[in-house]
């Protein structure tokens, strides 16, 4: 078998990179992640001419290689060691065709790191439009390298590309920058150190912040003595670099480079106009969470109820198609609900996704930032912080990671620590299973039912909640660190459908996969604690036709007095007795208590739990929710979930943090678990407490 | 000298020096640099941040770090 070739596609943010990525591979395609690391890593196989094959690496978006972020420190970590698994054969740098001057920087660095190096112009779609010309020939000549000229939206320019990476070999290895001219004397002491190394990989390496994991420092023996040189003063002679390589592009695109400024009044500043306007900025970013709700809740509906009827129907063909047993109790009992309990999201969450996407996508995000940073400030968040608490909503990992690049650490520490108290997609289950129940059906002004009100009551609730402990925490916290705050404009853009179609199904699919695991898991466990037990579950049906003695009870009562006996008498039943003081104050039975324990792994298993320990026993196809609402609370004979009680649990799982993952990797992002801890302690006693007001006050 | 902070919507100038030692890394990669053209695109509420156009690239800072870029009007 030919070797397979080695490309890493590289660039700034906002290139269209990732689209490219999609346009090479096709659906050959993995995400996962950096091994030790939250970073996604995606790859995939690119076919060339002639049966070659490549493997294409994505890696993060970054404007230099002055890593700042554990993201960013992936580059670098992949570009400098060249016994990596992934390092490159050929890297193809990409560049926004509007933006060449600061992408260029990126492409000056890695090519004196003597990786060859192709750079691909993206976006050539919008050349005609911008009057923008480009001396191609002249452009390879300074730069040393071949261009391609490409168009991910119009799939333009991809043979060439593909060619060009085939015949890799034939590019020039020159650097095009000499960053010893920073500082001769620094360098000449560096090379006669180190005579076999390449001074720019030196340089990199002994400027650089972050830690390096499988890269250590150590490979380069030595180094420690050149950063004596004050921190300050390295600082300085970056800078210095910099500066030269912007010297060294403007040169090379003042000859290569021609735009016509005549039209600077384009359609991007029309549109910056209205969405950043002091008024109608705000107005129509409300305007948008709005419809994501309304989206969220109605629109979802439809689907969802398909699903949970026909996983009810599958469930009950299950149990007549299979032989009587155990094993068919497990899987119709156990399992089958346990993942109904899942799927049925899948319509919400990827709603959620859709939205998201597209925001990040139209370069929108980067204008709610703009308007909302002054906003936030006044609580200790960024604006950066917004993209975490909006991403939030999704789920709380992405969006942890998603601080890193919030330059300020205390401002990152207080968004790392209250975006949990965002909605996440899973607290969506818990939410909509409560609210379908207890909140009424109706409109208002014949638009807005009370029931998606009351979830965008609840969305504004966790935000309320995240941004006024993040005031608390503003003050509280002793942290002094610089401010400092830039974001890039991007370019407003058409959503590219293909793109975000791939994140749709990518991030379903990895929600759908991961929290099926835990919920797969935890219904075979609840199963058999609901199923089994100990002395009188035995003897259930006597004891029950014992007492039934005499009176005129009809048959099927006293079957499902049987049901309900077992279930109370089972190892869950006996396990949830004992917690059941816990949780009586805030309205709930231990059924429930047992729902709120097993959900501490995930909130989406809550409705899992619940519907497997309410399947146990119970002979009928139903759904989730027609279960739910049969409950009865024995003290009253009135429904278990009424408004008090819903409403507790509403709150309850508004403000818990009920999610290990979330812990794990606010541990990772703070490199403590102080941190986690305390999330978990406070965010825990607000929510007993806010339950516990709750129900005494509504019962 | 005015500072970039000091730029009315729609005026030109160029990039002159920096008040501060230590300039964030960052924000010379991302373009401002002394030489520069600088133009203010748009303001948020209280003229913070702002929303700059460098060199054709498209930024925003906030008003404290714009107060440390010195500036010289175009005319």
């Amino acid at each position: 078998m030919a070797k397979q070739l080695n490309v890493s596609l590289i660039g700034n943010p906002n290139t269209g990179k990732t689209s490219v990525f999609n346009r090479l591979t096709g659906l050959n395609q993995k995400v996962g992640n950096y091994p030790g690391i939250t970073v996604e890593r995606k790859e995939g196989i690119c076919k060339l001419a002639r049966g070659v094959k490549a493997h294409v690496l994505d890696l993060p978006g970054t404007y230099s290689l002055n890593a700042s972020s554990f993201d960013e420190n992936v580059v670098i970590e992949v570009l400098l060691n060249k016994n990596d698994k992934d390092f490159p054969d050929v890297a193809v740098v990409v560049c926004d065709v509007e933006n060449l001057k600061r992408n260029l920087l990126l492409f000056t660095q890695i090519k004196d790191l003597g990786i060859p190096t192709i750079l691909a112009i993206n976006m050539s779609d919008r050349m005609k439009r911008k009057a923008i010309s480009l001396n191609i020939p002249e452009l390879e000549q300074r730069l040393e390298t071949k261009v391609a000229l490409i168009s991910s939206r119009n799939n333009k320019g991809f043979d060439e590309l593909k060619e060009l990476i085939t015949n890799y070999k034939h590019l020039s290895t020159k650097p095009c920058v000499d960053a010893s001219v920073i500082a001769p004397e620094y360098f000449d002491r560096l090379k006669r150190t180190f005579p076999n190394q390449d001074l720019y990989k030196l340089w990199l390496v002994i400027t650089q912040d972050v830690n390096f994991g499988k890269l250590e420092r150590k490979d380069f023996k030595g180094v420690a003595s050149f950063e004596t040189e004050s921190k300050s003063n390295l600082k300085r002679l970056q800078q210095k670099e910099t500066i030269k390589r912007y010297q060294f592009i403007n040169e090379t695109l003042n000859e290569t480079l021609d735009v016509d400024t005549a039209n600077a009044k384009d359609f991007r500043s029309r549109l910056d106009k209205i969405l950043t306007h002091k008024i109608w900025g705000y107005a129509i970013f409300f305007g948008i969470l709005l419809l994501i709700f309304q989206a969220i809740f109605d629109w979802s509906s439809y689907p969802m109820d398909f699903i949970d009827s026909s996983f009810a129907s599958l469930s009950e063909w299950l149990k007549n198609s299979l032989p009587e047993g155990d094993f068919t109790n497990l899987i119709a009992e156990g399992i089958v609900p346990g993942l109904g309990g899942i799927v049925i999201f899948i319509p919400q969450i990827a709603f959620l996704f859709l939205f998201i996407s597209i925001l990040e996508e139209t370069g929108y995000m980067s204008r709610v930032v703009f308007l909302m940073d002054r906003v936030m400030r006044r609580f200790g968040l960024s604006g950066k912080s917004v993209v975490p608490l909006i991403s939030g909503t999704a789920c709380a990992i992405p969006a942890i990671m998603a601080t890193r690049n919030i330059e300020n650490w205390k401002e990152r520490l207080i968004t790392i620590l209250v975006t949990p108290f965002t909605t996440c997609s899973a607290r969506l289950p818990v939410y909509l299973i409560i609210i379908s129940l207890v909140i009424p059906e109706g409109r208002v002004l014949g638009v807005f039912t009370y029931q998606a009100l009351t979830l965008m009551f609840l969305y504004l609730l966790g935000f309320g909640a995240a941004i006024f402990s993040a005031y608390l925490l503003d003050k509280v916290l002793k942290i002094r660190s610089k401010t400092f705050f830039v974001v890039e404009m991007p370019n407003y853009k058409l959503p590219m459908p293909k793109n975000v179609l791939f994140t749709v199904v990518e991030k379903t699919k990895s929600f759908v996969l991961g929290a099926g695991k835990i919920i797969l898991a935890i219904s075979i466990i609840l199963w058999v604690l609901a199923s089994y037990g100990p002395g009188d579950f035995n003897n259930a049906e006597e004891i029950v036709r014992e007492s039934a003695m005499g009176m005129d009870t009809p048959e099927d009562e006293i079957e499902t007095q049987i049901a309900a006996f077992k279930l109370e008498k089972s190892y869950i039943g006996i396990l949830g007795k004992a917690i059941e003081p816990a949780v009586e104050p805030l309205g709930y039975d231990w059924k429930i208590g047992i729902a709120i324990v097993s959900s501490f792994a995930a909130r989406e298993v809550f409705v899992g739990t619940l519907a497997t320990i309410y399947s146990v026993g119970s002979e009928e196809e139903e759904t989730i929710k027609n279960r739910m609402a049969a409950e009865i609370n024995p003290a009253n004979g009135m429904p278990r979930f009424n408004f008090a009680s819903g409403i507790s649990l509403l709150l309850f799982y508004a403000f818990a943090m009920q999610c290990m993952s979330t812990l794990a990797v606010v541990r990772r992002e703070t490199n403590s678990w102080k941190w986690p801890m305390w999330q978990l302690v406070v965010m825990t006693v607000i929510a007993y407490v806010v339950a516990l007001g709750a129900y005494q006050v509504l019962n | 000298m005015p500072t970039i902070a000091d730029l009315n919507k729609g005026q030109r100038a160029i990039i002159k020096e920096f008040s501060v030692d230590l300039v964030p890394l960052k924000l010379l990669e991302m373009g401002c640099l002394p030489g520069n053209e600088v133009s203010l695109v748009q303001t948020a509420p209280f003229r913070d941040p702002l929303y700059l156009n460098i060199n054709g690239s498209h930024l925003a800072i906030r008003k404290a770090t714009a107060m440390q870029i010195e500036i010289e009007l175009i005319p």
